[in-house]
């Protein structure tokens, strides 16, 4: 008994302590707050906005609740994330494999790029972007059309809008694309195991993904058209563009900021997991008889993804993190709309910076939880 | 016996939480706020982070403008000088809760006035120092002549957190007409985007359109339009739950608005304490007791009046003779065909 409570004693103690000192702060503040008659709730959500956004993936004005501006907030900063990650993935792996190269120009480029965007604070490149785009791009009226078809102006990227006909079956001839490979990879490597063949996996894979979506068009009744974007006079010098799709400029300029220098930080894992791998593994493979490409496909990168995953990880929630900047160059993420114009409006710090925080936290917590569910798919399995 | 033991410490206790009553009522007297403002040596006012005439800072730190003036008077009145203020800049987002959380006591910050602000979130508004409204800014070349010129798709620049982000909606909805609105943090950043092109309009406080013109890299290209959409009656606030220091700031105000109506100004004050009308020499504290209800001196208004001055000289010194709005419009004196009526000090 004794011996029980030596061990559980300091952490009970210390669970205490913790609990107290939660329960101070929270005392505390509910006092401040009674004394200077702020009322604690959360009903506003449900409350009008009656404030506009700039730019939303979901029906919204200012009609709507502050829930839905929450939302709105949210999708914004989910999709800064998601862009920003592709580009920084494709781009760090470049640049990461580039700094391996054997030549020379190719690998004091990587190394420059590297040294020169991860040692400028973000905040500021993001800026750059900004207003550097801002006053180097056409106004409307004088843009030059790229491909005939995109128009990038100081207000923004327009390109044309796809109106489809019965998108849902293209839709499906997709996922019945992604099933057949997932089929086929699984027999391919059935069929190695126990014939020692191989299928060209890749090549069918790809063949498959654009042949049966293609026929949908062919035979499934599925038709797409484009609406272009048209310029239109508003004013003697205003001019916008109609129809087609608009993506600010504030959008553009943020998820390249991030991009660019978040690439650096994950070519840098890239290098250290590649370099990680000892020469004896390389040279064995190639001992073997396993052509450059199939060492790095079959030995280099599966042991080398396991240094990769987890550094990777820190940043894309970085990333993730860093996309709040957005404030500052009026990009309506999550902290604008919501821990900005939505506090201002209701007064309701407390409420609303905590739902926030939460938010960031459930944000980092999912991709954290994805990565590390990667990173165990890829680990040695014992056989 | 023991009845009557019972009853005597009743009565007893009953004294002493009378007692304990009026004591409270006493110390509320004195006010928190004004008690540590004095234990301090300096009023805490929070202003904008720059916004020539209402509250900016020049290069050596020292800040100027009607708003930054609210503060100097307070700080004359209940310090005895007006120089003894310590200024925090804060943006449009941060002001209230820097205010409720009791960073600093007195927020003149070109506030609007509106209902929800006073009365939902902890917050005092004390009376008004400037009636302003909402208006737009064009580019001179764009033939936007009314707001009526405005057409479908317009992009507006404005600053984050505002009641023009409100004003905006209400007035475009009204209008039938779909707008962008690109909203940023800061004015400077707004005013760069405006002037880079990327709104067709830039839309806040006619005040804040003037004063920040000048910012622009061509000032003389770019037109406010004559159409005001809103009321923006701006004002300094306090904290809710201190009626002493709340009538404080507001009484400092009033002062200055109630000198010159009379006439007296910081050139004059002294001499106007021999004055014929009442009025004035209660002004300037040769009658009365009128500083005592706040717990302060009897020339608390002489001290406003001597070192800030009254609102006219205010108001000349930062927004007319900095050329920003040079007529004075609404806020004129009643008297003279303005809107600045306040209640009389006596």
């Amino acid at each position: 008994m004794n011996f029980k409570l030596k061990n559980i004693g300091p952490q009970l103690i210390t669970l205490i302590a913790v609990v107290l000192v939660f329960g101070f702060f929270t005392f505390n503040a509910q006092t401040n707050m009674e004394n200077r008659g702020i009322e604690f709730g959360f009903g506003f959500l449900t409350q009008e906005s009656s404030f506009d956004v700039q730019f939303s993936l979901i029906e919204y004005d200012g009609s709507h609740s502050y829930a839905r501006a929450y939302l709105v907030g949210l999708l914004n900063t989910l999709l800064v994330a998601f862009i920003g990650i592709i580009i920084s993935t494709i781009l760090g792996v470049i640049i990461g494999i580039a700094r391996l190269s054997t030549n020379y120009l190719i690998e004091r480029s990587a190394a420059f790029y590297v040294e020169f965007f991860r040692n400028i604070p973000l905040l500021l490149q993001i800026f750059f972007w900004y207003f550097a785009a801002l006053r180097a791009l056409p106004l409307p009226q004088d843009a030059e059309p790229m491909f005939g078809v995109f128009f990038l102006t100081i207000k923004g990227l327009f390109v044309p809008s796809f109106i489809w006909n019965n998108l849902n079956i293209f839709l499906y001839s997709l996922i019945a694309a992604i099933i057949s490979i997932v089929l086929i990879r699984n027999y391919a490597i059935k069929l190695q195991e126990n014939e020692g063949k191989q299928l060209p996996v890749f090549s069918i894979s790809v063949s498959l993904f654009i042949i049966l979506p293609l026929l949908t068009f062919l035979i499934g009744g599925v038709s797409l058209n484009f609406s272009l974007p048209v310029l239109e006079q508003m004013s003697n010098t205003s001019f916008k563009y109609k129809g087609g799709l608009g993506i600010p400029p504030e959008l553009i300029a943020l998820t390249l900021a991030l991009g660019l220098y978040t690439a650096t930080f994950i070519a840098e894992c890239v290098r250290a997991g590649i370099q990680g791998i000892s020469k004896g593994q390389k040279e064995a493979a190639a001992s073997i008889g396993l052509t450059p490409n199939q060492i790095l496909k079959l030995v280099i990168m599966p042991q080398a993804l396991r240094i990769i995953i987890p550094p990777t990880t820190n940043q894309y929630l970085n990333l993730t993190k860093n996309s709040s900047l957005a404030a500052a160059i009026a990009y309506p993420d999550l902290v604008l709309i919501f821990a900005g114009t939505a506090l201002m409006q209701t007064g309701r710090a407390i409420e609303i910076v905590s739902i926030t925080m939460l938010t960031y936290l459930s944000i980092s917590l999912s991709i954290s939880f994805l990565m590390n569910w990667y990173n165990k798919s890829i680990a040695i399995k014992e056989k | 016996m023991f009845k009557l033991i019972k009853q005597v410490t009743s009565f007893v206790a009953m004294l002493a939480v009378l007692f304990a009553f009026s004591t409270e009522t006493m110390a509320a007297k004195k006010s928190k706020t004004l008690k540590n403002t004095q234990k301090k040596g300096f009023v805490r006012c929070g202003v904008s982070q720059g916004l020539p005439g209402f509250s900016n800072a020049d290069a050596s730190g020292n800040w100027t403008g009607v708003d930054v003036d609210v503060c100097r008077a307070v700080a004359a009145a209940v310090l005895g000088d007006a120089n003894k203020v310590k200024f925090t800049p804060l943006s449009a987002k941060e002001r209230f809760t820097a205010l409720t959380s009791g960073e600093i006591d007195i927020l003149s910050r070109n506030t609007t006035w509106t209902l929800s602000r006073d009365a939902d979130i902890g917050l005092t508004f004390v009376g008004v120092n400037f009636y302003d409204g909402q208006g737009f800014m064009v580019r001179k070349n764009s033939g936007y002549s009314s707001v009526n010129d405005f057409k479908d798709g317009i992009s507006a620049c404005t600053n984050l957190g505002t009641t023009t982000e409100l004003n905006m909606r209400d007035f475009f909805n009204s209008k039938g007409i779909s707008y962008e609105p690109v909203t940023f943090e800061k004015a400077d950043e707004v005013v760069a985007a405006y002037d880079a092109g990327r709104c067709d309009t830039y839309t806040t406080d006619k005040s804040g359109l003037a004063a920040q013109r000048i910012k622009l890299s061509s000032p003389d290209d770019h037109i406010v339009l004559p159409e005001t959409i809103s009321k923006e009656p701006l004002g300094p606030v306090v904290r809710q739950g201190d009626s002493v220091w709340e009538d404080i700031v507001r009484w400092s105000l009033n002062v200055m608005i109630e000198a010159e109506e009379y006439g007296v100004d910081s050139a004059n004050a002294d001499s106007m304490k021999t004055s014929d009308n009442p009025a004035v020499k209660r002004l300037v504290g040769a009658e009365g007791e009128l500083g005592a209800a706040f717990g302060l001196d009897n020339e608390w208004s002489l001290r406003i009046i001597k070192q800030v001055g009254n609102y006219g000289e205010s108001y000349k010194r930062n927004i007319a003779d900095t050329g920003i709005l040079p007529d004075r419009g609404p806020n004129e004196l009643w008297t003279k065909g303005g809107i600045l009526y306040v209640p009389p000090a006596r």
